[in-house]
């Protein structure tokens, strides 16, 4: 792949905090390689910002290798970029051209309320697994591994739900802010194993509640979660959501605040 | 959401079957015999009933759900993905309801509000046959029911699947057959009932 240089125009969301409204700050970013990441290109903006004396850009990291789940950037309305089953931090420079001008905004949803610049709350989703995307297991010693028998096709399943990494992209790219397909991976990840058996009955009444607690919005199956997703979570575990959930209903226990 | 739109395709399967009677091209007379069964009957009747309250139910339902999800992002957007990571109907259900339910206002006037005002003041049945072929010689009157078609459709394209997606069925083994029969569904049902007024109005009937 050739390398090259860009000049680009940046259009990044600034908001000081929750309280007060933002809006759109434009910056002119020179000589950006094509093989930096999306986030590199942030990192020599915020050092041009810090060097000018101007405050840096505020925006979420950390491992930025595509595993952690903290990068959150909506770029020309798409949530972690153009790119399919990517994350921000993955998403490298070569996916523009000189003199492109790129929106930069945070996930928009109520329930994620932005904390400053690009940086949104996120501590929803760990309510939401409090109430219960857990499994209670006995202490002592490690259980001899090949104990529990388990389906090789479930644990597939099931192992391809765990790689959720609570992004929350699939918020930002609801229409409905719906918070439905991490929710639906996380039950997914514990009900089709034979540890997630004990609260199967309560787990997705419980999660869906405090789903709806935090204020996410309802699933109207329109798909842009699975879209987006930069671990291809796939919207049958929505449907495995919505059986576990009736499940949960017809059994009759409504467990409130198993946590 | 789910329960009552499955609801309301049964229905179109029905209305859909017993509305086709008018291809047999003899004057009406299958259509008014089905048509007379259709009023007359007290299980149908009854099942009216709960069609008009499903369809309310299914219509406050939807208005309630699109406020309530359009209130989850209270700050917007600057740049949309739209098409880029979903199809534009799935986006836009309440809009093609609401149209939907303008035409269905329309529709209900014409033909079924008189009729069961004849039958309840005891004039007996309308000629229904004959109500369309007056009413489908207006221009417009058939555009708005091509219109109403088309829109419906649309909503059935998505709505279709989304119902047994909500119910859980949308697995890996039933998402293609369920995908496939909705989409069939959604073009051969609408082009049927576009298939009556255009007939009516190029006079392919007698």
């Amino acid at each position: 792949m050739q390398h090259y240089n860009m000049n680009l125009t940046l259009k990044v969301w600034k908001q000081k905090n929750g309280k007060t409204k933002g809006g759109f700050e434009t910056y002119p970013v020179r000589n950006v390689s094509s093989e930096m990441s999306f986030l590199e290109m942030f990192d020599v903006l915020n050092e041009q910002l810090v060097s000018e004396g101007k405050e840096p850009i505020a925006f979420d990291h950390d491992c930025r290798e595509g595993i952690c789940g903290m990068c959150s950037m909506v770029i020309n309305g798409r949530a972690h970029g153009p790119w399919s089953q990517n994350t921000t931090c993955q998403l490298h420079m070569r996916a523009y051209e000189d003199g492109d001008t790129i929106t930069v905004e945070p996930w928009r949803a109520d329930a994620f309320p932005v904390i400053k610049d690009l940086v949104v709350d996120r501590t929803g989703f760990d309510r939401i697994i409090q109430a219960g995307g857990f499994i209670s297991v006995n202490t002592g010693n490690a259980q001899d591994a090949n104990a529990l028998p388990i389906d090789k096709q479930k644990a597939d399943e099931s192992f391809a739900a765990a790689s959720c990494i609570g992004c929350g992209a699939c918020v930002a790219a609801c229409p409905n802010a719906s918070a439905m397909l991490f929710v639906s991976a996380k039950v997914s990840h514990l009900a089709l194993l034979p540890q997630g058996e004990p609260e199967r009955m309560t787990r997705a009444f419980n999660m869906v509640n405090q789903m709806d607690t935090e204020g996410f919005g309802s699933c109207t199956n329109i798909g842009a979660c699975e879209a987006e997703c930069p671990k291809g979570i796939s919207l049958e575990n929505i449907a495995r959501l919505n059986r576990e959930y009736i499940g949960s209903m017809l059994s009759g226990s409504k467990v409130e605040g198993m946590a | 959401m789910s329960l009552t739109g499955l609801f309301l395709i049964t229905f179109l399967i029905v209305h859909c079957y017993i509305n086709a009677q008018i291809f047999y091209n003899d004057g009406g007379a299958r259509f008014t015999e089905a048509a007379h069964f259709m009023g007359t009957n007290f299980l149908i009747r009854t099942v009216e009933i709960g069609l008009m309250g499903f369809l309310l139910l299914h219509v406050i339902q939807g208005l309630a759900l699109w406020s309530k999800n359009r209130s989850r992002r209270t700050n917007r957007y600057a740049v949309n993905a739209g098409s880029a990571t979903s199809p534009w109907y799935s986006r836009s259900m309440a809009l093609l309801g609401t149209l939907i339910l303008l035409f269905l206002i329309m529709h209900l006037s014409k033909f079924w509000a008189p009729n069961r005002f004849s039958q309840i003041t005891g004039n007996g049945e309308k000629d229904l046959y004959h109500m369309m072929k007056e009413e489908f010689q207006t221009a417009w009157v058939v555009g708005v029911y091509i219109f109403g078609c088309i829109s419906l459709g649309w909503h059935l394209v998505h709505g279709f699947y989304s119902a047994f997606q909500t119910l859980g069925l949308g697995t890996s083994r039933y998402k293609g057959l369920i995908k496939t029969t909705g989409i069939a569904f959604s073009i051969i049902v609408p082009l049927i009932f576009i298939a009556m007024p255009v007939a009516f109005f190029m006079n392919w009937l007698a």
